[in-house]
């Protein structure tokens, strides 16, 4: 590098306050400013970044950092590993304590957890980076093949697990270093869940969700893909042939809006947006110039922000209530905002108006009715809950459709434990691992 | 997984990690939650000749915004009842049979009271060995103790032979680091019959001044009055110290715990890896706490495991032959600074660290719209300096250079042998 003047290129491309590309008028961004675009939210640190950085941490006694983490990583203490060098220590604090703690490190609402707590917030208001230490520490493990945890010698027992996400695989990595039998049940092809399929990209590649999976799978668990359980297996099967069985299915499909137009081309829910987009080559996706995405939570923040670096030139959310009801976290309306995203607050969508396309939405608004127009209406209103498969599994359900469990995530079912979405009826991956962790612990705890 | 067992002089600890004779090891509380907390040993806290201390004891020395890598203290030895640390310690060792405990005595320069200590510290607690404390380099030197004695070769040998007429468990001599060399009072100790040394005890220092107060920091009531020094800012005084002694043929057998600015397992290896047994500390652990010990012990065995050390014994004192004398170094191994230009940040401090504070052999110069350091190449005399002021890691090495020149000692050069390559000229005749 050295000392540079600043250059002012031109390009057919122009970039928001948070520095995603839009394609100036007359123009389309190239799948290099896609690429661009998805690139890391918050990059690796160097080495020399990682040492400066832990060097900040005052390594606090009974660090607020760790006492608001689900799964309690000793944060100070890897941060300290860090400091002297010690990054095979530090993984190994992070990821026993939390099976998930790569896509953590990536994908954590840390503004609100760690990060949020730690002291240095009051006395630089400049809290340490922990998400990105912990990526430091949790790559190097993957770059360097070490490998952590051995499981123990073989206990006889058999257990099923129902669901690959986050949950199912922090429960498998934990059933295994005790040396039980994991099977995983998995209604997609690879593991991860919505590790794989759902989180935005620019926070989680599939790729680094699969690298995550692939340390547990080679603990020795085997991974049954395309397969429904329910469907094509049956739950009963599985709880006569187990000693014992953990359900971490996740939620269920996109709510629907249940408003006239809602099957016309162009509409889509925001997991299947998101899903497709994660599993195209950059550039491959191509979304219309205006796009609508119906809700204001944090699904509808992530398809907004990534159909805008898909090239979209104009992006609105519409919400039926005004900003402070939104549900999404403030820091990512914000993000939001600095994608240059539009809000149609206090608008209820009636119709979905064109031909067998879809060409805007017709919405009730305080001044009355207006369409806006659109080429693409992306759903966000929240996923059904699994009360129906949970019923069918023969597991009580509470009235909102989740999975009652007791401290231990027990379920009412003899054998059957369960935990993540389908259980706190949709939260966060850290949730979800630390069900996973637990709910093995109790299952281990149950063979004794 | 390496095997981390220290053996100091007979001494066995699970972990080379004791904790120093100094207020952590004040009570059982704070010992039994030590070794909880994976301490493989701890030295109590000097008992002795009864004392008093004063309010207002520790004085830090902060660089930038790192807090303590210096702390001075004027604290004398334990100024609890002898009874109640001999009680103390006798309960530690019951329930914590497998770790080292060591007691610290001082006491009068005199044989019956030196005695009477012994015998009564070993035969009332089951402690695994002695500590010697000839190092107190405040307010009990002024009363013929502690540093008064380690700095008198002597003396030391007098005492650590009193010592050893009745002591029937190892004995270690703590020394002084406040004497011109230290290898004589470690050959004392040793002729004394001293079964290990440890070192370094705190230097003499004095913190700072207060300007509002124009007193010295810390002060009691507006006085204030040196203290001993240690803490990260220590540890290269204390190497070197380890190092005379390692390499002192009277002295390169006896064994060595070594004490001074050890902070985290780094910093132990490179305590072994010059000849010691074991290492203390106190600095680290006023400052953080016990817990510090996990990714001691932790980042140790990982460090031991990635090279191929099984045992401490792998890589003790391995480092230690390679400290020599200046006059045995080569004067024709040439070295040069080389600049990664994609890593430089373009901060320039190496430049005008060269320029102004060593030799001149940095340049600027403009190239494709960017200004860059550049080395000249023949006035560059591998100092070393503009590598150490480099924020930024692995920017600038320092890269061997051939010369083509066989190799010449000091030694060799002096007594008129061999041929020196030829090095750059800085000097130049000045216009009247
Ligand atoms: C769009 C979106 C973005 C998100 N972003 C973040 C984020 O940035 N950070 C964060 O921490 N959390 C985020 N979350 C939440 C997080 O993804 C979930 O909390 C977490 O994935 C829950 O893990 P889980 O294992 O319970 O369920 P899931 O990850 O949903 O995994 C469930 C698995 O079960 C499988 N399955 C379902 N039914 C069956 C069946 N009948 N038989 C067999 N297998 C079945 C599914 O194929 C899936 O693989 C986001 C969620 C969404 C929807
Ligand atoms: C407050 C304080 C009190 C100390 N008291 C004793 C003591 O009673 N006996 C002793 O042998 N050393 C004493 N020391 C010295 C330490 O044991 C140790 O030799 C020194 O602090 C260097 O190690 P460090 O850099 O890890 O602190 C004391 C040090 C401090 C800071
Ligand atoms: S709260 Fe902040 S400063 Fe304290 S230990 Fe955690 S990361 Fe470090």
């Amino acid at each position: 590098m050295s000392r540079t003047t600043p250059s002012t290129s031109t390009t057919a491309t122009t970039a928001t306050k948070s520095g995603v590309r839009v394609a100036l008028p007359g123009q389309q961004v190239g799948s290099a400013d896609v690429a661009a675009n998805f690139a890391d939210i918050a990059p690796p640190l160097s080495a020399g970044e990682a040492f400066a950085e832990s060097a900040r941490c005052l390594y606090c006694y009974d660090a607020p950092c760790t006492n608001v983490c689900p799964t309690h990583i000793d944060v100070p203490a890897f941060i300290k590993k860090i400091h002297s060098g010690n990054l095979r220590g530090a993984a190994r604090v992070i990821l026993d304590a939390n099976p998930m703690g790569h896509s953590c490190a990536r994908a954590c609402p840390v503004e609100v957890l760690c990060e949020g707590a730690c002291v240095m917030n009051e006395a630089e208001h400049r809290p340490i980076q922990i998400a990105r230490l912990q990526r430091h520490a949790t790559d190097a493990l993957l770059e360097r093949g070490f490998a952590l945890f051995t499981p123990a010698p073989p206990s006889g027992k058999k257990v099923a697990v129902v669901g690959g996400g986050p949950a199912g695989l922090a429960c498998a990595q934990e059933l295994r270093r005790h040396g039980h039998d994991v099977v995983i049940y998995d209604a997609h092809a690879k593991p991860g869940g919505l590790n794989t399929y759902g989180i935005a990209q620019y926070k989680l590649t599939p790729e680094a969700a699969l690298a995550e999976a692939d340390t547990i799978l080679k603990l020795g668990v085997t991974f049954r893909g395309n397969t429904v359980v329910g469907r094509d297996v049956a739950f009963d099967d599985l709880v006569r042939d187990h000693d014992a069985l953990f359900i971490g299915f996740g939620l269920g499909a996109t709510n629907q809006l249940g408003i006239p137009g809602e099957d016309k081309a162009g509409v889509i829910d925001a997991l299947s947006f998101i899903e497709h987009l994660k599993d195209k080559p950059y550039g491959a996706y191509r979304v219309p110039d205006r796009v609508l995405v119906i809700g204001a939570g944090n699904t509808a923040v992530d398809a907004a922000t990534q159909a805008r670096r898909l090239g979209a030139r104009e992006v609105a959310f519409v919400y039926r209530r005004g900003p402070d009801e939104a549900s999404a976290y403030a820091y990512e309306m914000e993000l939001a905002r600095n994608d240059g995203c539009l809000f149609h607050f206090w608008a209820t969508p009636l119709e979905v108006v064109g031909g067998a396309h879809v060409d805007g939405l017709k919405v009730k608004t305080p001044d009355g009715e207006q369409v806006l127009a659109a080429g693409m209406v992306i759903k966000a209103i929240g996923q059904e809950k699994q009360g129906t498969a949970l019923r069918g599994f023969g597991v009580a359900v509470d009235d909102k459709g989740r999975a009652v469990v007791d401290a231990q995530r027990k379920t009412s079912r003899a054998k059957v434990w369960a935990g993540g979405d389908c259980v706190n009826g949709g939260k966060e991956i850290v949730n979800a691992a630390e069900d996973g962790k637990q709910a093995a612990r109790a299952i281990h705890a149950s063979f004794a | 997984m390496a095997d981390l067992t220290a053996n100091l002089a007979g001494i066995v600890s699970p972990n080379p990690f004791w904790l120093a004779s100094a207020p952590p090891t004040n009570t059982y509380g704070q010992v039994a939650r030590a070794f909880d907390n994976g301490w493989g040993g701890a030295v109590w806290k000097t008992i002795g000749q009864p004392i008093v201390n004063v309010y207002s004891r520790y004085g830090g020395l902060d660089i930038g915004t790192q807090r303590l890598m210096g702390l001075n203290n004027i604290e004398l030895i334990t100024d609890r009842p002898i009874e109640d640390n001999i009680k103390e310690m006798r309960l530690l060792k019951k329930r914590y049979p497998k770790h080292a405990l060591i007691a610290s005595l001082m006491v009068e320069s005199k044989r019956e009271a030196w005695h009477e200590i012994v015998k009564r510290t070993q035969g009332e607690t089951g402690c695994d060995g002695f500590e010697l404390n000839f190092g107190c380099p405040h307010g009990m030197s002024e009363r013929g103790m502690g540093a008064a004695v380690g700095q008198v070769p002597e003396y030391c040998a007098q005492i650590v032979e009193w010592v050893k007429e009745v002591s029937t468990i190892p004995v270690i001599v703590k020394l002084t680091p406040n004497v011109g060399d230290i290898t004589y009072p470690a050959r004392a100790a040793k002729k004394g019959g001293g079964d290990a040394i440890s070192l370094i005890n705190t230097i003499n220092s004095l913190i700072g001044v207060d300007l509002d107060r124009m007193a010295p920091r810390p002060h009691v009531n507006g006085k204030g009055s040196h203290g001993g020094y240690c803490g990260p800012a220590v540890k290269p005084i204390a190497l070197n110290m380890i190092s005379a002694i390692t390499t002192d043929p009277e002295t390169a057998m006896v064994p060595i715990s070594g004490i001074g600015g050890v902070s985290n397992w780094r910093d132990a290896a490179e305590f072994i890896a010059l000849g010691c047994d074991n290492v203390q500390v106190c600095t680290a652990v006023m400052h953080y706490g016990f817990r510090i010990v996990e990714d001691m012990i932790d980042g140790l065995s990982h460090w031991m495991d990635e090279k191929g050390y099984e045992t401490l014994s792998d890589f003790k004192g391995k480092a230690a032959p390679s400290v020599t004398k200046w006059e045995n170094l080569n004067l024709n191994h040439f070295m040069r600074a080389s600049i990664d230009h994609e890593k430089c940040v373009g901060c320039e401090l190496c430049y005008i660290a060269c320029e102004d504070g060593a030799h001149q052999a940095l340049k600027l110069v403009q190239k494709g719209g960017r200004r860059l350091v550049e080395v000249k190449e023949d006035m560059c005399v591998g100092c070393n300096l503009c590598s150490l002021v480099c924020p930024v890691p692995d920017c600038i090495s320092m890269v061997h250079v051939e010369n083509g020149a066989l190799d010449v000692t000091w030694k060799e050069f002096s007594a008129g042998k061999g041929k020196l390559a030829d090095r750059p000229q800085h000097y130049t005749d000045i216009e009247e």
